[in-house]
């Protein structure tokens, strides 16, 4: 039961996160967010705020006419990559070498939180190797003057 | 006044070499127990008292060069190019760190006050202070070093001949919390090297127990505050002076301050390892070595010009001594590391997969991630250049999708963290002190689904998904804060008798440390709340005339004017907007657009309406050349607030975990006795221990 309520949520999730907007009126601000400024000031293209850019607002021009001409994302993207280099993208997209630079957090938060996981299984194990009293179920807390002596005494270290 | 400068570099990189080779000397003549030619110990503290008269001079150079500031002293090379005679005088001060030159006088003199303080305060432990001295006289040399041959201040202008007026100050550090942001994030940065002082001096010399990491703690989390302050400055100043909406765009500058402040929280946390249960110690060592040299990373990556950014203004050709210098530390810090690393053996092992070790083990994993996520992207492009011949950038859509979740991650152990307690723990426990979180995070969830956070109608699904996570998680989190304080100041008001205020007063007097802790982590997810905001900005442009209107999400910005005006510093170009929300008028607001006269460059100053649930964010981005009219740009950035809220809880925090905790009497054992299953947290001690203790007048926390 818990796993299949873990597969539903992630199979939500990866629904929602990989959602895109389709509508034609967001399409402009859409891809336009895939870009950034090519004057230096090294913001997103539809976030440029300097007013007579001289390279913003013809690159905005470009992308209306490329849209109002049915071009597809990726087409529109290919054409400003030819035109200014990869750098106008604003996160490696092209496929090939570009993946590395995605593939890589996830797999090291993978790996890391497995190899944590299995430290702290290897360490605890060990531990109970080496004091095999230790892995008795631990009784519960009781009132204990001996106990909150230690306690008290202690109590500063935290 | 700029010979006087360069003679006091010239003596401190003198003193700070002398610190270096007789504090050498007198540590391995006093570890060996070889004669020298004069007491080790006497060269020991002639080593000391040159490292504090080094402060004193570099303290001169920097006067000397703020003396050239404020004098329009122009026959230096540095001064013509940061300043000019219509600057007010607090941004003539600033001018210090408003260039390469300068910023590297100002990283000097920090540093030698931070080691004149460590020297000053040397009984503290004799010998690892004066271990932490010499390794922190290297660090000096290195920056005198630069000072003096690579990037010196005190240059002259070309031809010897002084122009009339300087160049003027960036108009983007004219703002006044440029005044205080770069010293802060300096404060911070440069901080890392006394606790890297003593770690490197530790490990040295084979110090025995954990004193070091007690007499650190203070330093590290001063600086740890500072470098936190630093970066929320620069936050708050991007917001309000870059004129783009937000306030965190990924720069590589951004990042490099980032990559420090990650690592040196991991160390906060881990660092509790070893104080209460000696585990960790090779890890703890590592974490202060690596959060020193990513702060030197950090100032290698902006100022070599090896990664592209817009803080160009310090970029130049200091890149190689840097990397000498970095490459030094890591070998030094490896060699030292694995010459003793039988010292590093820990005292105890993990005894429960769920518990507090636990948790910090996934804590340090989480920070470093992300520590890795920022680096890996702030270099891919330097990467990608090598591989394929063509760089790409890294910006905000990559960090975006790969930080969050990391951050998201954060959020969730900061909430089940502080409830493990050390040692062990059992189900019914864990059951009972997570099912209020589990409720609140569940009802957060639904209630704003309810009101209408639905990702799947929104078009950025995943911003909004990402929201509604982190809104859930910090509900979950705040409620076993709260949860935490309540059952301890319970406790106490049992055994006082004063009403719950006062008891919470006790309770967090009694032990600064952990309820520190919680109002810091209160604090980060208060932060959290208003980071989150953004997934739901808004944004209008227009271009304006008199009367003309402009509406967003309810709000209605009237144009009632827009002029010009100038100074002997600036001509500014502003419009008057009267904003109403519904029919009330709210408040006008007056965006301006300035032009500096003596850099020739524009600004933008952008006007704010702050209130708890949004800002109301407008620009003046300029006239349009054919009419005339001012364009202005409307952001509706709901939480922000809540950031700055956050960063103030943060500090306010800290400062709880810095104040020394209040105990009765006899109550702290000459041979403190190790840890005990019943050393845990308020919620996960039964209420007959509860009472037990309370009776005894003990501090559970």
């Amino acid at each position: 039961m818990l796993k299949r309520s873990l597969q539903i949520f992630f199979v939500c999730f990866a629904a929602f996160t990989m959602m895109a907007a389709d509508n034609s009126t967001t399409r402009l601000d859409h891809i336009g967010h895939k870009l950034v400024c090519q004057c230096g000031c090294g913001q997103i293209l539809m976030e440029c705020n300097h007013v007579g850019c001289p390279v913003s607002g013809p690159m905005i021009d470009t992308l209306r006419t490329q849209l109002a001409a049915g071009q597809s994302e990726g087409a529109i993207l290919d054409s400003f990559i030819a035109k200014y280099g990869p750098i106008v993208l604003a996160a490696p997209i092209r496929g090939g070498f570009d993946n590395v630079a995605w593939i890589v957090p996830y797999a090291s938060f993978l790996l890391g939180t497995l190899g944590v996981a299995f430290l702290i299984r290897f360490w605890h194990r060990r531990y109970n190797r080496l004091n095999p009293a230790s892995a008795l179920p631990i009784p519960p807390a009781t009132p204990n003057p001996m106990r909150d002596r230690i306690r008290r005494d202690t109590d500063y270290l935290d | 006044m700029p010979s006087f400068g360069e003679l006091s570099l010239y003596i401190a990189l003198i003193l700070c070499v002398y610190t270096l080779l007789s504090g050498s000397f007198a540590l391995w003549a006093i570890s060996t127990g070889r004669q020298l030619a004069i007491s080790a110990e006497h060269l020991r503290e002639t080593s000391r008292r040159a490292g504090l008269a080094s402060f004193l001079c570099v303290s001169c150079a920097a006067f000397a060069l703020t003396y050239a500031s404020f004098t329009n002293d122009y026959s230096v090379d540095y001064i013509l190019h940061h300043t000019n005679r219509a600057l007010p005088w607090y941004y003539k001060f600033s001018a210090l760190w408003s260039g390469q030159e300068g910023s590297l006088l100002l990283w000097a003199w920090l540093l030698a006050a931070y080691g004149f303080v460590l020297r000053l305060r040397h009984k503290v432990d004799i010998t690892l202070s004066a271990y932490a001295s010499t390794i922190l006289s290297a660090v000096q040399v290195f920056f005198l070093l630069l000072l003096v041959v690579a990037a010196p201040p005190f240059s002259l202008v070309p031809g010897g001949i002084a122009p009339k007026d300087g160049f003027g100050l960036n108009p983007l550090l004219q703002y006044p919390e440029m005044v205080i942001h770069p010293p802060m994030l300096y404060l911070g940065y440069v901080g890392f090297s006394v606790p890297f002082a003593f770690a490197l001096g530790a490990l040295m010399m084979r110090y025995p127990g954990e004193k070091w990491i007690h007499i650190t703690r203070r330093w590290t989390m001063v600086t740890w505050l500072f470098l936190t302050c630093g970066i929320c400055l620069g936050m708050h100043w991007a917001y309000a002076v870059l004129g783009w909406g937000g306030y965190w765009g990924w720069d590589p500058v951004e990042n490099a301050s980032f990559l420090p402040w990650l690592t040196g929280t991991a160390f906060l946390h881990s660092v509790m390892m070893q104080e209460k249960r000696g585990m960790m110690k090779g890890w703890n060592v590592w974490l202060i070595f690596s959060t020193f040299m990513l702060s030197i990373l950090g100032t290698l990556l902006t100022r070599s010009g090896i990664v592209s950014s817009v803080h160009a203004f310090a970029q130049s050709s200091i890149g190689t001594w840097f990397t000498t210098f970095l490459v030094i530390t890591a070998l030094v810090c490896l060699f030292t590391f694995f010459y003793q690393r039988d010292h590093l053996k820990a005292e105890n092992r993990l005894e429960s997969l769920v518990s507090r070790e636990s948790s910090f083990l996934f804590n340090n994993l989480i920070l470093l991630l992300a520590c890795f996520t920022v680096l890996w992207g702030t270099l891919f492009p330097v990467l990608s250049e090598f591989v394929q011949g063509s760089k790409v950038t890294m910006g905000p859509p990559f960090f975006n999708r790969v930080a969050v979740p990391v951050g998201l991650a954060l959020i969730f152990l900061t909430g089940i963290g502080p409830l493990l307690p050390w040692r062990s723990t059992s189900l019914r426990a864990i059951r009972r002190n997570f099912i209020l979180p589990c409720i609140a995070i569940v009802g957060t969830a639904l209630i704003l689904i309810a009101c209408g956070v639905r990702p799947w109608k929104d078009d950025d699904a995943t911003a909004t998904i990402y929201a509604l996570v982190c809104f859930s998680l910090s509900a979950g989190v705040i409620t076993s804060i709260t949860s935490e304080f309540l059952r301890g100041a319970g406790v106490v008001r049992t055994q006082t008798g004063k009403n719950l205020f006062t008891s919470m007063f006790t309770l967090v007097r009694r032990n600064t440390r952990r309820y520190g802790g919680y109002f810091i982590h209160f604090g980060v997810i208060v932060m959290f709340i208003g980071l989150s905001g953004s997934a739901f900005n808004q944004s209008k442009e227009l271009e304006m005339g008199l009367g003309d209107s402009i509406q967003l999400n309810g709000y209605k910005l009237i144009c009632q004017s827009y002029t010009q005006d100038s100074n002997p510093n600036y001509d500014t170009d502003y419009a008057l907007l009267d904003v109403y929300h519904g029919n009330k008028k709210i408040t006008q607001l007056a965006p301006e657009r300035r032009f500096y006269n003596a850099s020739q460059q524009t600004d933008t100053v952008v006007a704010i309406h702050s209130t708890l649930a949004r800002d109301i964010y407008v620009v003046f981005e300029g006239r349009n050349p054919e009419t005339d009219r001012p364009i202005i740009k409307v952001y509706l950035n709901p939480l922000v607030n809540w950031i700055w809220i956050g960063v103030g809880v943060i500090i306010f925090g800290t400062f709880i975990a810095l104040v020394p905790p209040f105990k009765p009497t006899n109550r702290r054992p000459e041979n403190p006795q190790p840890e005990t299953r019943d050393s845990q947290p308020i919620s996960k001690l039964p209420t007959p221990v509860l009472a037990t203790a309370a009776s005894s007048g003990a501090p559970h926390a």
